[in-house]
């Protein structure tokens, strides 16, 4: 397996490689971020499909965030007064120096750039959804992951008394994800902070979460707590709760079913009652960034 | 009729939200659950309250089951999948959910051909034993709620409860049966 070490992405790699995407999204880099009221107009493009970005009401009314409820309009209704503030986000384990920060330290750290990425849900949905973020390898190399960081684990908050959900058995809770290092360290993987040019509401994943654009959106945990470098391949709770549905790779794959539901195609979240399905592309049209960390492996078998 | 008049004003005020389709889909899902479980209450009911009201009314209610559930196999067939039969295919043979919802909507087809009185009377004893399907059908639909849902859900699992206690009743009346008999 061909693996790039995160450390042979030169800076300036990744700025050429940023420029390179933002320019398929068909901005200039003067207007990275644009006010909500451009957003309607603007477009994000991938591979073979130009797709207007999923209306506000939509991307803030219809998630799935168990941790709230398991209907769509649970964590909408039910985290209004989830408090976000303070809140301490660790970055530990094979690390050189454990570090702890506070969410505006990491918001002021970082220049905070939009970013628009197409989300596609495991069940057969999809959205287009303008965040704001930074790349999470800025993040991790504060802390200095070691050479035996092999992966980075994700955990979200456990608060039952403000998270509903999180009373009922639903999942093994705090809600735990995984990724690859190499995989954390592209650039495309995102911290996200915001959301539409405005602050990241509390149902879609405040203060802070992860986008990672092209596997399927369970994988991108959100109100994140604990960021531990590992050495070896940690258990998401989806694998945990259903090992032959969910994998740690989790790439979007229209070739690979989930035995719920055809991956081949999805619902654009938005279109109306007349439109039609669309295809899913492979990485969910990141491809030409992303299969690189992948070739060699078979991806049926690593689902 | 009411479930249809419901969706109808939802589509009409774009009331549907983020996925209309499926959300249409749903809505005639749960009605077909909900009529089915209003079907296996007619016999309990009647033993209960001895009035035979209850058994005429089976009869619409059974129609209603496979009315709704006709309407949630198109709206999946036609709005979702377009009537592209490759994937629907795929589906009914591969996704165990869609497999044991289309068996119940099978099975429900030679119901609702022997439904009326004439049908009744033709099969005579043969009729009670066929409509005894609709305790398959029941439980093949409550699987297939449970089936779709990705972890535990609260209503999958109330709908399975209601259902099972619904059949269970009926043991109990037999064997009452039984020991009188
Ligand atoms: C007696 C027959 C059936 C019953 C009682 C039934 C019941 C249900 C219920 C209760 C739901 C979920 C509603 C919700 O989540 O709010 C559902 C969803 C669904 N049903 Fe059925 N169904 C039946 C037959 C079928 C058939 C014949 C098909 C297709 C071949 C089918 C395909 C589906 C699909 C695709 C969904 C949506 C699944 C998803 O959420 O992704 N059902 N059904």
């Amino acid at each position: 397996m061909k693996k790039i070490k995160y450390s042979e992405i030169t800076p300036e790699k990744i700025y050429l490689k940023r420029r390179e995407f933002v320019k398929k999204l068909g901005f200039s880099t003067g207007s990275l971020i644009i006010g909500q009221n451009m957003i309607g107009d603007a477009f994000a493009a991938n591979d073979n499909l130009q797709e207007k970005i999923t209306e506000r009401r939509y991307v803030t009314t219809y998630n799935n965030y168990y941790e709230f409820g398991t209907r769509k309009s649970d964590p909408v209704e039910k985290s209004q007064n989830f408090k976000t503030s303070p809140w301490n986000i660790a970055i530990n384990g094979e690390v050189e120096k454990n570090i702890t920060l506070t969410v505006d330290e990491i918001k002021s750290s970082f220049p905070i750039e939009e970013r628009i990425y197409r989300l596609r849900c495991v069940e057969g949905w999809s959205m287009v959804i303008p965040w704001m973020g930074f790349s999470l390898k800025k993040l991790l190399e504060k802390a200095s992951p070691n050479g035996k960081a092999k992966f980075v684990e994700f955990t979200t908050v456990f608060d039952p008394e403000q998270m509903p959900g999180q009373r009922y058995p639903i999942l093994k809770w705090p809600y735990k994800e995984g990724l690859r290092i190499d995989e954390a360290m592209h650039p495309l993987t995102t911290i996200v902070t915001g959301l539409y040019g405005k602050e990241l509401p509390n149902q879609n994943g405040a203060p802070l979460r992860l986008i990672v654009p092209w596997k399927y959106g369970f994988k991108s945990s959100k109100a994140i707590v604990n960021i531990k470098l590992v050495e070896k391949m940690p258990t998401s709770s989806w694998m945990q709760a259903s090992p032959k549905e969910y994998g740690f790779y989790s790439n979007v794959n229209p070739r690979v079913d989930h035995p719920r539901w055809s991956q081949a195609s999805e619902r654009v979240i938005g279109s109306g009652i007349l439109s039609e399905r669309i295809p899913t592309t492979m990485f969910n049209g990141y491809g030409d960034q992303v299969a690189n960390l992948y070739s060699g492996m078979d991806l049926k078998k690593n689902f | 009729m009411w479930p249809l008049t419901a969706i109808s004003l939802d589509i009409y005020y774009n009331e549907l939200g983020a996925e209309p389709v499926k959300k249409i889909m749903n809505h005639f899902g749960e009605w077909t659950l909900i009529f089915i479980c209003l079907t296996l209450s007619m016999s309990p009911l009647k033993r209960f309250t001895k009035l035979s009201i209850w058994i005429k009314l089976r009869r619409m209610l059974g129609l209603f089951v496979f009315f709704y559930a006709s309407i949630h196999l198109l709206a999946y067939i036609g709005l979702d999948y377009r009537f592209d039969w490759q994937p629907i295919l795929n589906d009914v043979l591969k996704k165990k959910y869609i497999f044991i919802g289309f068996s119940a909507w099978l099975l429900l087809i030679p119901l609702s051909i022997t439904s009326s009185q004439k049908m009744m009377k033709i099969l005579k004893n043969k009729w009670k034993i066929l409509h005894k399907l609709i305790y398959v059908i029941a439980v093949f639909g409550s699987l297939h709620y449970i089936w779709l849902s990705k972890t535990i859900f609260f209503k999958p699992l109330i709908y399975s409860i209601i259902i099972v206690v619904l059949l269970a009743l009926r043991i109990k009346i037999k064997n009452k049966d039984i020991n009188y008999g």
